[in-house]
């Protein structure tokens, strides 16, 4: 009896240490593959907070496709909210293949269980919000994305793959509004500063919390499931962005904000951490309309997945009768 | 009413007339027409496809990573069945 326990705990042993210098390798793992518990559970927390993030980010520029101001803007705009439920839907699939249903994912996030970036509990006050969010927000998210097609579970590299290709668009058109607010009438330009101001910090903080208290960071590098630690990346933002704010004439909100010559890196102020654990924890000025607008949509649409799923079975239970009756 | 979850559909793409199809995920629908409409909106948003595969997932047999040693460990040492494994005369251009 213990014999045979003690068998099995090296037989995990030696699997472990095989997976790990597999991963190292720079090797995939794929669906089927043998993987500790621990991997199994980082990505399906991992993969399904993405895809919920994907899927309740249409929900701050939905709101402005109705009002666009042109009907250019709006066809851009519905293009890039359609490609967010795409993202959304690539994620929750590469999240089934760990072998969790697609019905409790979703549950999970309805019941709060589940996480999303805390970025979309922001508001959409009015038009230049649509071009900071698809300027900062897309392009951190860009910047978070495209380290984790080289990720070691195969399923979410590929969708990263798709999704990192169809978010540039997302990133320019982003810009693109700023750039032309930013050089338009005076009042125009104080909106998209004005935006700026709003999205700026929040935005920075999408890389997540610092180094120093990001404790499952490690693992998660020694998985190559993330690539780069959170500070890195936040820091390869900040020096890639800053200089294209200066371009189109508008100022970064962050009074300590400096060049530093020597490291060839920009420094900056200090982040209010206590604004993003307050809204991580639900208290930011969205959380609530956001859940709800998600609960609501799944529930209104109860009877459209019951009556597709009676008529598929009852067109398929006449095909088989009249398969029998031919017979 | 308890729902039932729509079944799960592997979605196939063929880029374009000349290639053959590829698997590039899945997605949930109710029925097999269903299945190849959502797939043309979540897969061939920007003209990746000219052609369209839905297989029901449960419908797929996949041989077992347990048996990969098996199966393709004996094509390991049969190294004569790659050109590079013969020797020519350097006079012997194409070949
Ligand atoms: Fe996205
Ligand atoms: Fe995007």
């Amino acid at each position: 009896m213990w014999n045979q326990r003690i068998f099995e705990v090296l037989m995990e042993m030696d699997l472990l240490q095989r997976f790990e210098a597999y991963v190292a390798s720079e090797k995939k793992i794929e669906p089927k593959d043998w993987m500790p518990d621990a991997y199994r559970r980082t990505l399906v927390r991992q993969i399904s907070q993405h895809a919920h993030s994907e899927v309740v980010g249409m929900l701050p520029e939905g709101n402005w496709i109705s009002r666009a101001p042109s009907l250019k803007r709006k066809a851009i705009l519905m293009a890039k909210v359609q490609d967010e439920a795409g993202h959304g839907l690539y994620l929750y699939s590469a999240c089934e293949t760990l072998g969790v249903r697609r019905d409790d994912t979703i549950r999970d996030l309805h019941s709060g269980k589940a996480k999303y970036s805390s970025i979309f509990n922001y508001p959409t006050l009015n038009w230049a919000d649509i071009g900071a969010i698809g300027w900062l927000v897309d392009g951190a998210a860009i910047m978070n994305q495209v380290p984790i097609c080289k990720c070691s579970y195969g399923p979410y590299a590929r969708a990263m793959v798709r999704v990192c290709k169809e978010e540039s668009f997302h990133q320019r058109q982003g810009f693109q509004i700023m750039m032309t607010m930013a050089g338009g009438t005076a009042e125009q330009k104080a909106m998209a500063q004005d935006a700026l101001n709003r999205w700026w910090w929040p935005s920075i903080m999408m890389f997540g919390p610092p180094d120093q208290d990001s404790p499952n960071s490690a693992q998660s590098m020694a998985w190559n499931i993330k690539r780069f630690s959170n500070d890195e990346l936040r820091q390869k933002f900040i020096d890639l962005t800053v200089p294209q704010a200066d371009l189109i004439g508008l100022t970064v909100p962050d009074a300590d904000l400096k060049w530093n010559a020597e490291t060839g890196h920009y420094e900056h102020g200090p982040i209010d951490w206590d604004e993003f654990k307050r809204v991580v924890a639900g208290h930011g000025p969205c959380n609530k309309e956001r859940l709800e607008a998600r609960r609501k949509a799944w529930d209104d649409g109860a009877w459209v997945r019951d009556a597709a799923r009676a008529h598929a079975e009852k067109r398929a239970s006449r095909k088989s009768d009249s398969n029998t009756a031919a017979a | 009413m308890e729902h039932k979850q729509w079944p799960l559909w592997e979605i196939f793409i063929r880029s374009r007339q000349g290639l053959s199809h590829r698997h590039v995920g899945s997605l949930h629908a109710a029925d097999a027409e269903m299945a190849v409409e959502n797939a043309r909106d979540v897969y061939t948003r920007r003209q990746e496809g000219a052609s369209i595969w839905v297989v029901p997932a449960s419908a797929i047999t996949a041989s077992s990573p347990d048996e990969k040693d098996v199966l393709f460990d004996p094509a390991d040492d049969k190294v004569y069945r790659h050109p590079t494994f013969y020797d020519l005369p350097d006079e012997v251009k194409n070949m």
